[in-house]
């Protein structure tokens, strides 16, 4: 970390202020202000309707101790950190490494075909693919059962967490293959090549050339994979609103907000996960500084 | 990956032998898992390539009995064309408002060291995230209310151009961070100003992370349902993804023959766009905060 | 995920744009009213339906029926109206968000379809006002329809003693059974069980007789929503004795709920009679219509919309071509003879929805003309086009219900036993808990256990002097 000479097209604070300033304006505008308010409603018992839409009352505190208190808030987090544990961390980041790792060796015309498949499921709009894996997790009539010989499994109900889990995996992975593959692209080949003639074998040379090289790309990845999969919508889609085993905190506080109307606890318990989200940064940016030489 | 805990195994062993073996397994492992990952990820995408042509789509994978009736259907008696024009609006307003402001803004913080900076990206970052949920929905709509945006497209379009914002600065600035300096340091020796300098030297540089972001705005506004459910009134301003969400039948039924048309015809432009894209200019996140 | 409700009103989704005042003068003129004298004006009304999609025919009977219409009568009362229809379809809390928001933010449709459940917490927070304040007593009284429309149905859209609206209809809840199954039962075609238990005997002597079938389908879930609420759990409650709101107390962990639960735990636990599984699918009750429309289910309970709409032989959404013949009806009966709310033998429960003016409207007196408009014999035919439907109007009702004998049957035996539901604000949210307790027996949790949960949610919804656990 050198001084200002990144300041090579001779900008200026002053000038690097007024490029930043559109971009802050409309954050500030349209996303601040509304995370303000958010988290002064978090502190009423607003609600969407009836009595306490008409006169809120600022109850302070006690939006908190209801949401750390209740089961259901448990429960939402618990299946979340699971839910983030398989799909990013495990899902995502591996399928996702060791498809970019595999794929620099298999020929083109077949690496193309499969990037092009792993990056459809991520650029589908939600609503399809939500859709796509209900018809093929269908009790009845899905594709699933019928691959598997399963004849009547409700994957959704029997199997809720592993169910969104693969969804999530199969939705995130191109975004890791992706910033994987520029990764690896990074790695001098010339390193490569040493190790190999020194006998490494593949794990070797992950373990020793590799990793060391793209520490920072795995860092990045799992940091934003694990905000946005913490934060993300999409499986609700797919189970739908009333199925409890299923139910991570995006979709709990869709419900506990908008379905029940509670908005004042809704906020509230944004602001947890906004804090929980916090802590997984500051986690990561700990990380970061220790190893960063 | 399957492959190599076998192959690391075989180290052990002295490598001359082991080579045409590793080979041998290496092959064997990435074939199987190329195909393991081929059929996973295109398993699900199978309904959406025979359903929109079959006569009488189940939830199963089938056949099609092929007709092109479901389109005809689509296209006559729903507002399918005026949905994804909304959507286009939508997405290219969104893209080109972030893509403008995001560049700007993720070039002066990758080039000027502005006190806070690094905390003020996180701060942002983590904001997005619930401002995108639903709990800000409330004060959201009152704020575009206010400014008289509701039933715009333009409120649409700030709403979430906010919102993927931060993620888009966080993303760019690190493609800026990893532009060879020498290149602008050249320009500026030659009396370019910032601006062209960003505009000649640098955009086209960092052109394919450009792309990459653009194409991920054009999908999170693409999908979003309740931000423009919300905020726009008119029918004929609704976005696909609202849309979508009107094919059921009088007893909430999903209607599979419109919805599975409308699925691929709504999917297509987004697959377009990333198609054209990484022809263009090729598809990277290059990821990687260098500090 | 419809409500019950919602599919038999025409609660609809709305948006409501256009209809702040000085942008509605300006886009009227140049309507193809004759000689309009007066000023020329838009209103708008909207509902959750849209052509193509959920409600096509009530959105198209807006566009094509009662834009003209209505235009037609006001141009002959002098004035120049221009009506909107302002179409939605959509799940119905998106709907209800919406209208929540647009009424909040003082915009939104004129004229406002919603359900009858939501009267209470839409009037407490303000949204919409008492029909006397909007257009006067005088107005309101002086309209022909009310002696037409019974005050049982009247409270569908009252809260507080107050009329906020004018109802579009109501309905009737039912056992349905499939009389060939019953006949290889060795069961009567023309069945009606007195009890809880003869309904349960009557499913475990087809379960033993008949393979491949599942006996009895009673609504549970919160998958269901309020329909679980409808059809499920409060027509038991109301057998049991029991009801959600009474005396100023809602219903806590009453013997009359450990009762309903109960009769779920053997439905769906230790007898296997249904099949707790389609419960909880997203699309469970839709599957449920299609397995009885198949004859793989025997008995279920739903609402009279099942008959109209889901397997009317021709145009249902999972046609029975011989329902006449096959379909069976029977009453709800209460747990014992004599045990139901009124020492009731037989029991139902119904709802509905109608209408609202927006409070924010400033033109309040053509919302008015539009509202009772919508609830005159002519628009509700058309608006029927022929089909047979329960409606608001007994006039309307004894000269289309003839020709169908079940509906007759709903209209003539079930509305005089049926009960309504509680327009309190909280309802709904106290509905949710009844469907959460009934999800909570569905994963296999004991009566107690469920019970107990509900309790804990009412009287943190509304506070514990407000929670009868006795009875």
């Amino acid at each position: 970390m050198k001084h200002d000479d990144g300041d090579v097209a001779g900008l200026g604070r002053p000038r690097a202020v007024a490029f930043a300033l559109p971009a802050l304006a409309i954050i500030g505008v349209f996303l601040f202000l509304p995370a303000l308010w958010t988290l002064w409603l978090g502190l009423t018992n607003y609600r969407l309707t009836g009595t306490a839409a008409a006169h809120p009352k600022v109850v302070w505190f006690d939006n908190y101790r209801t949401a750390l208190t209740d089961h259901e808030f448990r429960g939402a987090l618990w299946r979340t950190t699971l839910f983030v544990i398989g799909s990013a961390l495990i899902g995502q980041s591996l399928f996702g490494f060791s498809l970019a790792w595999v794929l620099q060796r298999v020929r083109k015309p077949i690496r193309s075909v499969v990037e092009f498949f792993v990056l459809l499921a991520w650029i589908v709009p939600s609503s399809v693919s939500s859709f796509l894996w209900f018809a093929l997790y269908d009790r009845r009539n899905g594709t699933l059962n019928a691959l598997l010989g399963t004849k009547g499994t409700a994957w959704l109900i029997q199997y809720p967490m592993w169910s969104i889990v693969v969804f999530n995996t199969w939705v995130g992975t191109a975004f890791s293959m992706l910033l994987y593959r520029s990764a690896l692209g990074s790695v001098p080949p010339s390193q490569l090549e040493s190790a190999r003639l020194a006998g490494a074998g593949p794990g070797a040379q992950l373990r020793d050339v590799i990793f060391p090289h793209i520490r920072s790309h795995i860092l990045t990845n799992t940091l934003l994979i694990t905000l946005w999969t913490f934060n993300v919508f999409t499986p609700y889609l797919l189970t739908g609103p009333a199925n409890r085993k299923a139910e991570i905190m995006a979709g709990y506080i869709y419900r506990t907000s908008l379905r029940v109307g509670e908005l004042g606890q809704g906020a509230a318990i944004s602001l947890i996960m906004i804090v929980i989200n916090l802590i997984i940064a500051l986690v990561y940016l700990r990380v970061l500084r220790e190893r960063t030489p | 990956m399957s492959a190599s805990p076998v192959a690391e195994r075989s180290t052990a062993m002295s490598r001359f032998d082991a080579q045409p073996i590793r080979h041998f397994l290496g092959v064997i492992g990435r074939t199987v898992f190329v195909a393991f990952m081929l059929a996973f990820f295109t398993l699900p995408v199978l309904w959406l390539v025979f359903a929109p042509f079959d006569k009488t789509p189940g939830l199963g994978v089938s056949l099609p009995e092929f007709t092109i009736a479901n389109f005809r259907t689509l296209f006559k008696s729903s507002s399918a064309l005026s949905a994804l024009r909304n959507s286009l609006i939508l997405a290219g307003g969104t893209a080109a408002l972030v893509l403008v402001a995001g560049s700007l803004a993720s070039y002066a913080l990758s080039r000027v060291r502005i006190p806070g900076r690094d905390m003020l990206l996180y701060v942002l970052l983590l904001m997005s995230s619930i401002v995108t949920g639903t709990a800000a929905m409330v004060p959201t709509f009152q704020l575009v209310n206010e400014l008289h945006l509701i039933d715009k497209m333009l409120g649409v379009v700030l709403v979430i151009g906010a919102g993927t914002l931060p993620t888009v600065i966080f993303i760019l600035k690190d493609f800026m961070d990893n532009i060879p300096k020498s290149y602008e340091e050249s320009a500026r020796l030659f009396g370019a100003r910032p601006l062209r300098i960003l505009w000649d030297v640098v955009v086209p540089t960092a052109r394919s992370g450009l792309a990459a972001i653009a194409v991920w705005a054009v999908v999170q506004v693409w999908g979003n349902f309740l931000v423009p459910y919300i905020l726009l009134r008119s029918p004929d301003k609704s976005p696909a993804a609202v849309v979508m969400y009107t094919f059921y039948t009088e007893g909430g039924q999903p209607n599979l023959r419109l919805i599975a048309a409308f699925a691929l015809v709504y999917s297509l432009p987004v697959v377009l766009v990333y198609f054209f894209v990484s022809r263009r200019y090729g598809f990277r996140f290059y990821g990687g905060i260098k500090r | 995920m419809l409500t019950a409700t919602a599919a038999l009103v025409a609660v609809a989704a709305g948006s409501a744009s256009a209809t702040t005042p000085g942008t509605s003068a300006g886009t009227a003129a140049g309507g193809t009213a004759a000689a309009p004298s007066g000023e020329a004006i838009t209103i708008s009304v909207t509902t959750n339906a849209i052509s193509g999609g959920k409600n096509s025919a009530e959105a198209d009977f807006f566009q094509n029926y009662v834009i003209p219409e209505f235009q037609k009568a006001e141009a002959a009362k002098g004035k120049n109206v221009t009506l909107q229809y302002q179409p939605n379809g959509v799940d119905d809390e998106n709907y209800k968000t919406k209208q929540a928001l647009d009424l909040k933010s003082g915009a939104g449709a004129d004229l406002i379809g919603i359900d009858g459940i939501w009267y209470g917490e839409f009037a407490d927070a303000g949204y919409i006002k008492p029909l006397d304040d909007i257009v006067g007593a005088d107005t309101v009284k002086a309209w022909s329809g009310w002696a037409q429309i019974q005050p049982a149905v009247q409270a569908l859209t009252s809260y507080n003693g107050k009329l906020y609206g004018i109802p579009a209809g109501t309905d009737g809840r039912v056992i349905y059974f499939n009389k060939d199954i019953f006949a290889k039962a060795g069961l009567p075609a023309d069945w009606q069980p007195k009890s809880w238990d003869e309904i349960l005997a009557a499913a475990k002597t087809i379960k033993e007789k008949v393979s491949d079938v599942i006996p009895l389908q009673w609504n549970a879930g919160s998958s269901m929503g309020e329909a679980t609420t409808m059809q499920g759990v409060l027509p038991l409650l109301a057998g049991a004795g029991g009801q959600v709101f009474a005396d100023g107390k809602w219903l806590g962990a009453s013997q009359a709920l450990k009762d309903v639960l109960g009769f779920y735990a053997t439905v769906y636990g230790s007898d296997k009679l249904g099949d707790p599984i389609l419960q909880q699918e997203a699309q469970g009750r839709d599957q449920s219509f299609e397995q009885f429309s198949k004859g793989q289910i025997a008995m279920l309970a739903e609402g009279d919309y099942f008959w109209r709409s889901v397997i009317e032989p021709k145009a249902g959404d999972f046609p029975m071509a011989n329902r006449d013949t096959v379909v069976g009806w029977a009453k709800i009966p209460a747990m014992k003879p004599g045990s139901g709310i009124k020492g009731q033998d037989f029991v139902s429960m119904s709802g509905g929805g109608g209408y609202v003016i927006n409070p924010n409207s400033k033109h309040a007196q053509e919302a008015w003309d539009l509202m009772t408009f919508l609830a005159e014999p002519d628009t509700i035919k058309a608006l029927l086009n022929g089909a047979a439907r329960i409606t608001a109007r007994d006039d309307v009702n004894s000269e289309v219900l003839s020709k169908d004998p079940f509906l007759s049957f709903v209209a003539k035996d079930v509305l005089p036993i049926t009960a309504y539901r509680p327009a309190f604000a909280i309802y709904p949210q106290v509905s949710v808990a009844l469907q959460e307790a009934t999800d909570d027996i569905l994963t296999g949790k004991s009566v107690d256990d469920a019970a107990k949960a509900y309790q804990d949610k009412v009287v943190q919804l509304a506070g514990a002097d407000k929670v009868a656990t006795s009875g």
